[in-house]
């Protein structure tokens, strides 16, 4: 492997990983919304024909 | 008085799994691989034009996906006709989403049949059933006996591989019934990262590898990555249009966008939750299984075993002939390829259920079925559709068919409407506040410009390349341009030396029923709606 395709290599491998690790971080570390996803939320009986 | 809503995610890491899982699958470890290390049309340059894609076509149009999708949930709606009922407001608006309806159960329709090649190959590595020695030729003559190539309906007389193709088939089926958090989620969460554990396993060994063989000491993982990742001539690369057709369409169909998942997916979130965060998170975990995992495993391993020969080949040359091969030649070989078929396998259930939920959300909110009525009738439609394509195994005509038709075609013209919705039905400024409600991250400011004009330019300069390079079958020189049709044009009209296929036909018929069949519903699931 030439030294170019080992720069390409660890700056693609490189920049796909550091961008996940990131991302998972800011997810994992961001504040829980105030109220739980969708499907536990009770909801009231006569807003349901909206949905 | 209070009840609860019927189903949605549990958890931000969920969806994003979830989402992640679904755009992850064979083209991760395969495809992406072997474009990239493709001597004219591979290398630095090729890297380049995927990376510039990604950015100005890939996230783009996943971030609008998953804001459209969130903004559809909130009216009320989970499949793209629906969606794009509640976003056009007009009659025709519903039709716009037929497509995310057609897509992602059309794929299915040979996606399963795949997917059980994969569990099959998995069965028989562990089992040490494809150690076949050293001939390449023992190893196409399985796969194609086992994909029953050699005849029309060879596959149904095989017990073991229609055994496999039936079980998948239902286990899908299954887990769609149990709903969105126990069913999709329950087995992203823990696909993924088990998918993500094998691939490093995996990695691992081949980084180990060394070189194989003494006598041939050219033939090393060492330049197995060289020859996958040095750059050639990046400026003449560049200039070449073949190289970012390939890379924008690598970029498209990686993602998953322009599928109806990830819009059918974002609308079980809430007006609050984040899309912005979750959809780059879920494009990065997809970047890295491709790129960092599938970049570094498959075409080194090759190389180091059997040199630049077994590289090219395809997807499935590459995956089911060249490396069941060096498995076979490496100690422990039968383990390693059975983790390296499970992988393939998780990476495709993931997938293979993204592709029904968009089918089950339309027949439960278009048609008003119940989970058990709307997983009977999609199973029924999908069962009719996998028939053809399991029956018609010569040559994998059908399964080719259907793929370029809905898989490649469908899938851009999809994804083009999306973004033209979006800025001229949305509206851009619109979306842009949407996109940004409840997020966690602002999207940079030039982006706006790019969802404005760019995406849409450059996806429409990519599409119209596609189809006539596909369709048409333009040689991509502009010096000298030249159109010979191409192979799934000529199976329909046939040409000199090249007679129509009566399969290539019947298949393309059935598709179009499929389309007709789907819009009979949409129209009917819009009165529906319009009653409501």
């Amino acid at each position: 492997m030439t030294t170019a395709g080992l720069l390409f290599m660890l700056i693609s491998v490189g920049a796909v990983t550091s961008l996940l690790t990131w991302c998972l971080v800011k997810v994992l570390s961001a504040k829980k919304p105030p109220e739980h996803l969708a499907h536990v939320e009770p909801v009231e009986a006569k807003d349901l024909d909206r949905r | 008085m209070t009840t609860k809503q019927p189903d949605g995610w549990s958890s931000k890491l969920g969806v994003i799994m979830a989402v992640a899982g679904s755009a992850v699958g064979l083209g991760n470890f395969l495809r992406f691989p072997g474009l990239v290390a493709d001597k004219e049309t591979g290398g630095g340059a090729f890297l380049i034009a995927y990376f510039i894609s990604l950015l100005i076509v890939g996230l783009p149009i996943c971030w609008v996906e998953w804001t459209l999708g969130r903004f559809g949930g909130t009216q009320g709606f989970n499949s793209s006709p629906g969606i794009f009922h509640a976003i056009v407001r007009k009659p025709w608006g519903k039709y716009v989403g037929l497509l995310g309806f057609i897509i992602p159960v059309g794929v299915y329709f040979y996606y399963v049949v795949i997917e059980s090649w994969c569990l099959g190959y998995a069965w028989n590595s562990f089992g040490g059933g494809l150690d076949l020695g050293k001939d390449p030729a023992a190893y196409a003559a399985a796969f194609a006996g086992f994909t029953g190539q050699q005849a029309d309906g060879a596959i149904l007389a095989l017990g073991k591989p229609f055994c496999f193709f039936l079980g998948v088939f239902i286990l899908n089926f299954i887990i769609i019934y149990r709903g969105i958090s126990r069913g999709i989620e329950f087995v992203c969460k823990w696909g993924m990262p088990v998918l993500i554990v094998i691939a490093l396993v995996l990695l691992a060994r081949v980084m180990t590898l060394g070189t194989p063989d003494p006598a041939k000491p050219e033939l090393s993982v060492w330049n197995g990555l060289g020859y996958m990742w040095n750059p050639h001539d990046i400026g003449k690369g560049l200039s070449n249009p073949a190289v970012w057709l390939k890379a924008a369409a690598q970029v498209f169909f990686t993602l998953s966008v322009g599928f109806g998942v990830i819009i059918t997916y974002a609308s079980y979130l809430k007006k609050q939750d984040d899309v912005v965060l979750s959809g780059l998170t879920a494009t990065a975990a997809n970047e890295f299984c491709e790129v960092g995992l599938g970049g570094l495993i498959t075409v080194p391993a090759a190389f180091a075993f059997l040199g630049a020969s077994a590289v090219a080949g395809g997807t499935f040359a590459l995956g089911f002939n060249v490396l069941p091969q060096i498995f076979a030649g490496m100690p422990f070989g039968h383990l390693f390829g059975g983790l390296f078929f499970s992988l393939l396998f998780i990476a495709a259930v993931t997938s293979s259920l993204s592709m029904l939920q968009p089918g089950i959300a339309f027949l439960e909110e278009g048609l008003g079925l119940d989970r058990r009525g709307s997983v009977a009738l999609l199973g029924l439609i999908t069962a009719v559709g996998c028939t053809l394509v399991v029956y018609f195994s010569a040559d994998l005509k059908a399964l080719g068919t259907v793929d370029f038709w809905i898989g490649d075609i469908g899938i851009f013209l999809q994804g083009t409407l999306l973004i033209y919705i979006f800025n001229f039905a949305f509206g851009t400024e619109r979306g842009w506040e949407e996109a940004h409600q409840g997020s966690e991250l602002r999207i940079p400011k030039a982006y706006k410009f790019v969802l404005r004009w760019v995406s849409p330019a450059f996806l429409t300069a990519i599409f119209l390349m596609f189809v006539l390079k596909n369709v048409a079958g333009w040689n991509l020189s502009f010096a000298a341009p030249a159109f010979t049709p191409t192979d799934p044009i000529l199976d329909l009209i046939g040409g000199p030396g090249h007679p129509a296929s009566g399969v290539a036909r019947l298949t393309a018929f059935f598709l179009l029923l499929f389309a007709a069949f789907a819009a009979l519903l949409i129209h009917r699931a819009g009165k529906r709606w319009d009653a409501r």
